[in-house]
């Protein structure tokens, strides 16, 4: 195609357009296979031009992610990845930024630059590649291992109490929570549009198994048998139901959600909650329900509210520097205080 | 007001340089009182210093040693190099401030004490056993003591303010007394004033009555007898402003990127000494600059980095501490080859240290603190303004080269200021970039466009057809795919170091002050200039042989460095390390150096310099 009728029209993308022709190196069987499918997939959807995409990475399995899409990429260091993205969307805010990092990158090396991105909320997708374990560095526990998690370095089991991601990012006042899981391509794909459709820091966990070191992390949630009791699939407006029929549901008793049977007669479907995606007090209540077997595990758009970007703010406050004081005039600080002529 | 320049009963001397230090507690103001003074003295033509000396803590218990802080000025109508040695004039606001300043005044200096804040408390506070102005502890020093508080509340009679803020005002009386006895006019202050009290009336008819009454005082009292008149100095024609390093830093980011047409993105955290240059940047958002406080060094260096790719000219400012933070980043620029401007304002150290106190301990950190083979540009600031021309030059070499430069300032420069002829964008020399945005196929990331300079292509994300990825990872010398290979790897590692040591065919050839050969090179770098400077031209009109060598690029070197060395017999190195530089030219050149160190949170005196250089001229001599 000609150049000037290319640049005029929108282009046309496919999955193939966004495959590099590198060999993928995970291990055969990762999900990240799964999540790196779902992106190319999903971004022909998104009607952006491919040259707007960046992705950027920090240090881990997941961040090998950028040198298998042919968008922009910079892989960067171990944590740093919100940190450089940060500076990359303020720079310029035309572009669609892109966030590959998982459990260590982001929740440990990186934490702080994490919960700071979130509360700037600058309009940046971060998928957080939620294996619960070291992969990388073959197989040590991660800051979202179960606590007495017998690995490599915790013979003994780990003393650490995990951190729970929807719940730090709620306290880091995200506006965008959401979960998915690796096998769910069809819940990943749209949850990857949610993402991108979110203007603001957009904050998908996506539970992602390891092959080798933490295979059976998330079995029951995937597995045929017992997938469908472990599941919530959250829709906005819609009473959180679960279960093969969707016969179990959530109920609030006070302050207390429990799960309930609709099968019994004690409860009717008006007796379940209703999920908001606006109110935060239902958004605290599902991130609580991570670790707790008692409950199912919340999948969906668990919160998501409008807020102005950082990068919005940023050139809103040039605009109004420019319309006060007029366009930068360097003539103008370098005389600004006292000046005197030496003849 | 000035016109009263009557001065019925009273002389006055000519003289060709005064130093003045102004010291109080860290809440009597004598850091604003000395930049005024300061910038009214350039406005009426003098050549000036400044150094002004504060605590780490913002108050300290007021009265006490800790809590002293000052600022000290030297000015003349010859070329002043340095704040000057020793005071001439040392005004004092309490016990504690001339405790703490005495040992450090002239001898037959002129102390000017507020008398009423020498009372048991604030004697105890200090530790006076008895009050020196009444005892004779003070008998080889002319001492003024004033009831200044006293006649502020005078002065101030009818205004409805607080007895705190009466007292506040005691600096201005101070002011005034100096501007009367120094022949200087009040009017710049009085402008000052009434722009930074606008909201307040009754705070600036305070504070302009308080100044009024210092300096009537000097034209009416008993107690000062003589005024003092400096001449203009013999400048170079021009516009000249009072600059101090860290404004001059900010306003040589912002001409950088005028001139080189790139949006600026500063990002920094917060830090002493260098929060200044954060803080003036943020005054440029109507030049389309993004200032951006970070949560911490890293992710300020960090999202520095991630503007760089996306075609900012991107810079970050710290001190030392901070510095230690960014390096695994400066090593994944390195890598990357992108442009990056790191300007670090040295402080005493190691950890936390004296963190605002002076030092050049940061050398050996900006030159090697790094994992692996990961080279830097290091260049030094010599003066105050000269931050200004110094950080230009980082920019310039960042984008020219795409790597990665480290600018060293310091406390005494940031915050130091001298008189500074005003540069003009149009003078300054172009900045030229590689950015790249066709795209007819050929593009390889990694590949060297301009063999000169070793850049690589910048393409910036957004340019349609140059998707590319970049990292950390050892790449292909032109693909920039991933790359594990040895031979590669070996490839890479010298191509780094390549592309720093080019930038010395851009460097211009370096020259000494005075003699081209001789006896004694005294060598410097960074903000020993003035001192150093102002050593070798007394030492030379005494009559005695020594030259001066300043250094501004630390790495590479300019490529004549070895040559001009050579030339001396023997080479004195002061340093306000443990000498860092010295150890640096004796590994490249095997020449031997004489260091000469001090590390007190303190520049060098001319006088420390002169004694050593005139301690090896007459070794040399006896030889």
């Amino acid at each position: 195609m000609p150049d000037e009728t290319n640049a005029s029209m929108p282009q046309v993308l496919t999955r193939r357009d966004f495959t590099t022709g590198r060999t993928v190196r995970w291990c055969p069987g990762c999900g990240d296979y799964s999540i790196l499918s779902q992106i190319q997939k999903t971004f022909p959807e998104l009607g952006r031009k491919k040259e707007d995409f960046v992705f950027v990475s920090g240090i881990g399995c997941s961040s090998r992610f950028p040198y298998y899409m042919d968008t922009y990429g910079f892989h960067t260091i171990h944590g740093r990845a919100t940190s450089i993205a940060t500076g990359l969307k303020m720079a310029n805010p035309d572009l669609s930024v892109w966030i590959a990092t998982g459990d260590g990158d982001c929740l440990s090396i990186g934490g702080n630059h994490f919960i700071h991105l979130l509360r700037r909320n600058l309009d940046i997708n971060l998928l957080l590649f939620n294996n619960r374990i070291y992969g990388l560095t073959k197989g040590q526990y991660s800051p979202t291992s179960e606590f007495g998690k017998v690995t490599k370095s915790t013979p003994q089991g780990s003393i650490d109490w995990p951190f729970n991601p929807p719940a730090l990012a709620l306290g880091a006042a995200a506006t965008f929570i959401a979960r998915s899981i690796d096998v769910e391509s069809k819940h990943l794909q749209e949850m990857i549009k949610a993402a991108y459709k979110h203007h603001g820091t957009s904050f998908l966990e996506i539970y992602q198994k390891c092959i080798i070191f933490n295979n059976d992390a998330f079995l029951t949630l995937t597995e045929k048998g017992t997938k469908a009791d472990r599941q919530l699939l959250l829709e906005d407006g819609k009473p959180m139901l679960f279960g093969k029929d969707l016969t179990q549901g959530i109920y609030m008793d006070c302050a207390c959600p429990e799960v309930i049977d609709l099968t019994d007669g004690k409860y009717s479907i008006d007796d379940v909650l209703v999920h908001d995606k606006t109110d935060r007090m239902k958004a605290l209540i599902l991130s609580e329900m991570t670790y707790r077997p008692e409950f199912p595990v919340p999948l969906g758009i668990i919160y998501e509210v409008e807020k102005n970007t950082y990068e919005d703010l940023t050139y809103q406050q040039i605009d109004q520097a420019v319309e006060k004081v007029g366009p930068g005039d360097m003539d103008a600080i370098l005389r600004a205080g006292h000046t005197w002529e030496i003849k | 007001m000035s016109e009263s320049k009557k001065r019925p009963g009273k002389s006055v001397k000519e003289v060709d340089q005064v130093t003045i230090r102004f010291a109080g507690d860290s809440g009597d103001g004598m850091q604003l009182t000395g930049s005024q003074f300061t910038e009214t003295t350039g406005i009426v033509g003098n050549d000036l210093a400044t150094l002004p000396d504060y605590p780490a803590e913002i108050r300290a218990p007021a009265g006490s040693l800790a809590g002293v802080s000052s600022f000290q000025i030297q000015f003349g109508h010859e070329d002043i190099q340095t704040p000057g040695d020793q005071p001439d004039v040392l005004v004092v606001m309490n016990p504690a401030a001339l405790k703490v300043n005495l040992p450090e005044l002239r001898r037959h200096g002129i102390i000017i004490a507020n008398k009423s804040t020498f009372n048991t408390r604030n004697l105890d506070l200090a530790e006076w056993d008895v009050n020196p102005l009444e005892g004779d502890a003070l008998l080889e020093y002319t001492v003024v003591s004033i009831d200044m508080t006293l006649m502020v509340e005078k002065a101030l009679e009818g205004l409805r303010l607080t007895s705190k803020e009466v007292a506040r005002s005691t600096n201005m009386f101070a002011l005034g007394l100096l501007y009367w006895m120094y022949d200087r006019p009040i009017e710049n202050t009085i402008e000052f004033i009434e722009a930074k009290f606008k909201s307040r009336p009754e705070i600036v008819e305070a504070n302009k009555r308080a100044l009024q009454a210092g300096y009537n005082f000097g034209g009416t009292n008993r107690l000062i007898q003589t005024s003092y008149r400096v001449s203009k100095a013999d400048l170079p024609p021009g516009t000249y402003r009072n600059i101090m390093g860290n404004h001059a830093v900010a306003l040589g980011l912002v001409a950088a990127s005028q001139k080189s047409k790139l949006p600026l993105f500063y990002a920094s955290y917060p830090i002493t000494p260098a929060s200044d240059i954060l803080h003036m940047i943020s005054h440029y958002h109507n030049f389309g600059i993004i200032t951006f406080q970070a949560e911490d060094e890293i992710a300020a260096v960090t999202s520095a980095i991630g503007a760089s790719f996306a075609g900012s000219l991107a810079v970050t400012g710290t001190s030392g501490p901070g510095m230690a933070l960014m390096t695994e980043a400066i090593g994944l620029a390195v890598a990357a080859e992108l442009p990056l401007v790191l300007v670090n304002v040295q402080r005493a150290g190691p950890s936390t240290g004296l963190p605002t106190k002076t030092e050049q301990a940061d050398l050996f950190q900006a030159m090697y603190g790094r994992n692996a083979e990961t080279p830097v540009v290091v260049l030094a600031a010599a003066t105050p303004s000269d931050c200004f021309s110094m950080v230009y030059e980082a920019c310039r070499i960042a984008v020219r080269h795409m790597v990665p430069v480290i600018l060293l300032s310091d406390t005494y420069l940031g915050s130091g200021s001298e008189p500074w002829r005003l540069a003009r964008l149009e003078d300054l020399p172009p900045i030229e970039n590689h950015m790249i945005t066709d795209t007819n196929g050929s593009f390889h990331p990694f590949e060297i466009v301009d063999p000169k300079t070793m850049a690589r292509g910048w393409a910036v994300p957004g340019t349609p057809g140059l998707e590319h990825r970049i990292g950390g990872l050892e790449k292909d010398a032109v693909t920039g795919e991933v790359n594990y290979e040895a031979e590669n790897h070996e490839q890479m590692v010298r191509r780094r170091q390549k592309k720093v040591d080019v930038v010395a065919e851009y460097i211009p050839p370096v020259a000494t002050f005075g003699d081209e050969s001789g006896n004694l090179l005294v060598l410097g770098w960074g903000s020993t200039y003035g001192a150093i400077r102002a050593t070798v031209e007394t030492v030379r009109e005494k009559g005695h042989p020594v030259s001066h060598l300043h250094l501004r690029h630390l790495n590479p070197f300019p490529k004549n460095l070895g040559d001009v060395l050579v030339k001396f017999r023997r080479i004195l190195v002061p340093e306000i390390n443990l000498g860092q530089l010295a150890r640096i030219i004796r590994s490249e050149y095997l020449i031997d150096t004489i260091s000469y160190n001090k590390v007190q949170g303190k520049p060098f005196t001319t006088g420390e310099i002169e004694e050593k250089v005139m301690e090896l001229l007459k070794e040399t001599e006896d030889a």
